[in-house]
């Protein structure tokens, strides 16, 4: 049970939900495809929410991860394929009768109602009395951290404060899944990552019932909210995981380069990916076995830490990242030209495409 | 520093910067001609109408009387006849405005969320097309459909379902009216739609309602604007023809247009017909402030 500003948020009244499957995952999809004419926007996507989590949809644009959003609310028909939610099919169900509610990128607030009529129109839909449509939209307010502007309009409010209008306007509706489509994109980078904080609080509070399904080209983002992440590219799945699997052991070239800075090198006629943070300089005279010899091509002095592009002796670019911890940006700026070594922990080598050989194998 | 770049401009440069330094200058030049324009020829006249609205004709001799009175006023409200015809032409305008709206939404919600981009440039130039063609001709085209031994008649006909007699009657004005002014009510409620993001529709569905709820809770209060523009048009232009009600009309059908007519034409009372005239004015005025008091413009 969740409360905020004294009172409760209950389950929906009105339409009898029919029972679910509580083993069942939250959003299942299988074998979904949909294209827009000649452009295939996803292509044979089976995935898998688990109920309460934190899941996210990260790519580039185009890469199909907002009309997966799409067809989980129901906006999009799939072409082909099955979509579930708690275990019930609602492949061909419109929009309005899926449980689920959806914040989206511009907010879609619908200018001519005060917040309150905003947060409550779900609730005036389903018949809830206009005494206890009021105490819920005040509820769902002062869970979003934004209580007593009931009574203005969308227009007055600025792009944060929208942003948390939007946001309680579709959990008010205790949805059993949550859609988020890039809703803070439009924020800038301080309240970007404020809300992102925020959001997963309130997501934590809520995951007992709700489950968040998170769409953001930001990997930022994606590694700091996320309970799970799934990586788009071209239409397709390329890696489901949490975020740690994804930055840590990601299973190909594309999810190491969209996540974080990845350094892809060739050992032993096999590509490994070794993040630029995993790297060490060493001292001057100290020396490792197995250490790459190279010379310091170029120096960014970024405040916090140092990135040095090493040209190792085979000629690859290794960028590397030094905490500036006992250094300055005058010493690191001296050492462009030095010949270094470099040196890694064999298991923060992370060999890449590792499905394709070992079918190969 | 500056005095030397500014010294080796031309005439014509130096000008340009002299108009950049002070934006005051440019609106003035900018407005100055229609801002001329709206004062002499439009307010002016509209004055006009108003000051010989208080004058009077001497009823032997024929000439104007500048002399302030409110006789054409009084004839207006203490004749039956005048009355009448006010309130015919209001009906008709009202009726017409209703049937513009009923058949542009739906016409214009089609175009606008259903229909191929190419699809929507057709129904665009078709509703166009008879703005290029002359009104009176379109009118008249009317007047064949209608008449008794018309178009209509002999294609009911045809069906074996008889004969109505609409021709020349205040039906046939209404059936007129309401084709005439469809395209000044689709244009507007067409703009207005379109300015409505599609996310706002999908945020209803999405928070439970259906189609008709959306279409009642978001979609019409945000074309109001456009329906109200449109129906200025409809209203006002209604409100002050006097071809129509000529050429369709029958012997009751007399409007507020035919009476100014005559009475500037043939009867040669200009202060009559310009009293007459005020009636529309003050109308769409109350129909403004209503159409405020009912929220019309609040999504503007």
């Amino acid at each position: 049970m969740v409360t905020g500003g004294g009172t409760t948020i209950d389950a929906p009244s009105g339409r009898p939900s029919p029972p679910e499957d509580e083993t069942a995952p939250a959003v299942r999809l299988t074998g979904v495809r949909k294209s827009y004419g000649p452009v295939v926007a996803i292509e044979d996507l089976s995935m898998e929410v688990r109920p309460g989590e934190f899941f996210t949809m990260l790519g580039p644009s185009g890469s199909g991860k907002t009309t997966t959003l799409r067809v989980i609310a129901g906006f999009e028909p799939a072409d082909t394929g099955r979509v579930e939610l708690h275990g019930l099919e609602v492949t061909g169900t419109p929009p309005y009768e899926r449980p689920v509610n959806t914040v989206f990128q511009d907010y879609a607030l619908f200018p001519h109602m005060s917040v309150l009529d905003n947060v409550a129109y779900g609730l005036r839909v389903k018949g809830v009395g206009r005494r206890e449509r009021a105490e819920q939209a005040a509820a769902a307010l002062a869970m979003v951290r934004l209580p007593g502007v009931e009574g203005r309009r969308p227009a007055q409010l600025s792009g944060g404060q929208r942003q948390r209008v939007a946001l309680a306007r579709a959990i008010v509706n205790r949805p059993r899944v949550l859609l988020l489509d890039e809703p803070l994109g439009a924020l800038d980078l301080k309240l970007r990552q404020e809300m992102q904080l925020e959001l997963k609080a309130i997501q934590r509070e809520l995951s007992e019932r709700i489950t968040f399904v998170y769409v953001t080209h930001d990997q930022d983002e994606a590694l700091t909210m996320s309970d799970r992440i799934a990586v788009f590219s071209n239409g397709r799945l390329e890696q489901v995981g949490t975020p740690g699997e994804i930055y840590e052991r990601p299973v190909n070239e594309f999810v190491a380069g969209f996540v974080g800075t990845s350094n892809v090198l060739e050992r032993d006629g096999r590509r490994v990916m070794v993040r630029p943070e995993k790297i060490r300089l060493l001292a001057p005279g100290e020396d490792a076995p197995g250490a790459v010899r190279g010379v310091v091509r170029e120096v960014a002095y970024l405040g916090s830490v140092t990135r040095y592009v090493v040209e190792s002796e085979r000629g690859e670019k290794i960028v590397v990242l030094r905490q500036n911890l006992d250094t300055s940006a005058e010493r690191v700026l001296q050492e462009r030209g030095r010949e270094v070594r470099l040196e890694w922990r064999p298991e923060d080598a992370s060999v890449l495409d590792h499905k394709q050989q070992e079918a190969e194998a | 520093m500056a005095s030397s770049i500014a010294a080796s401009r031309t005439p014509r440069a130096r000008v340009s910067a002299a108009l950049f330094r002070r934006p005051w200058l440019r609106a003035v030049l900018l407005l100055s001609a229609p801002g001329a324009w709206f004062v002499l020829i439009y307010l002016a006249a509209l004055a006009l109408l108003f000051v010989s609205a208080l004058w009077k004709v001497d009823p032997l001799s024929g000439k104007l009387i500048h002399s302030w009175t409110l006789q054409n006023f009084e004839e207006l409200v203490n004749e039956p006849v005048y009355r009448t015809i006010a309130l015919r032409t209001i009906g008709i305008a009202a009726a017409a405005t209703l049937t513009d709206v009923l058949l542009a939404v739906p016409f214009a919600f089609f175009a606008v969320r259903v229909a191929s981009k190419r699809m929507q440039g057709v129904l665009f130039v078709a509703v166009l097309i008879p703005l290029w063609s002359s009104y009176l001709v379109r009118v008249f085209a009317w007047r064949l459909i209608l008449a008794k031994n018309g178009i209509l008649n002999s294609f009911l006909g045809g069906l074996g379902l008889g004969s109505v007699n609409i021709g020349y009657s205040n039906t046939a004005m209404w059936i007129v009216f309401s084709y005439i002014w469809l395209p000044f009510m689709i244009l507007p409620v067409w703009s207005s739609l379109e300015r409505v993001p599609d996310s706002l529709i999908e945020a209803s569905a999405d928070l439970g309602a259906r189609g008709w709820r959306t279409f009642r809770t978001v979609i019409f209060p945000l074309i109001l604007p456009g329906i109200a523009a449109g129906s200025i048009f409809t209203f006002a232009l209604t409100l002050g023809d006097f071809i129509t009600p000529t050429l369709v009309g029958g012997a009751g059908s007399t409007m507020i247009g035919n009476v100014v007519y005559s009475n500037v034409g043939i009867a040669n009372n200009v202060p009559f017909a310009a009293a007459f005239a005020v009636v529309p004015l003050i109308v769409m005025g109350l129909y403004l402030l209503l159409a405020r008091r009912l929220g019309a413009f609040e999504a503007l």
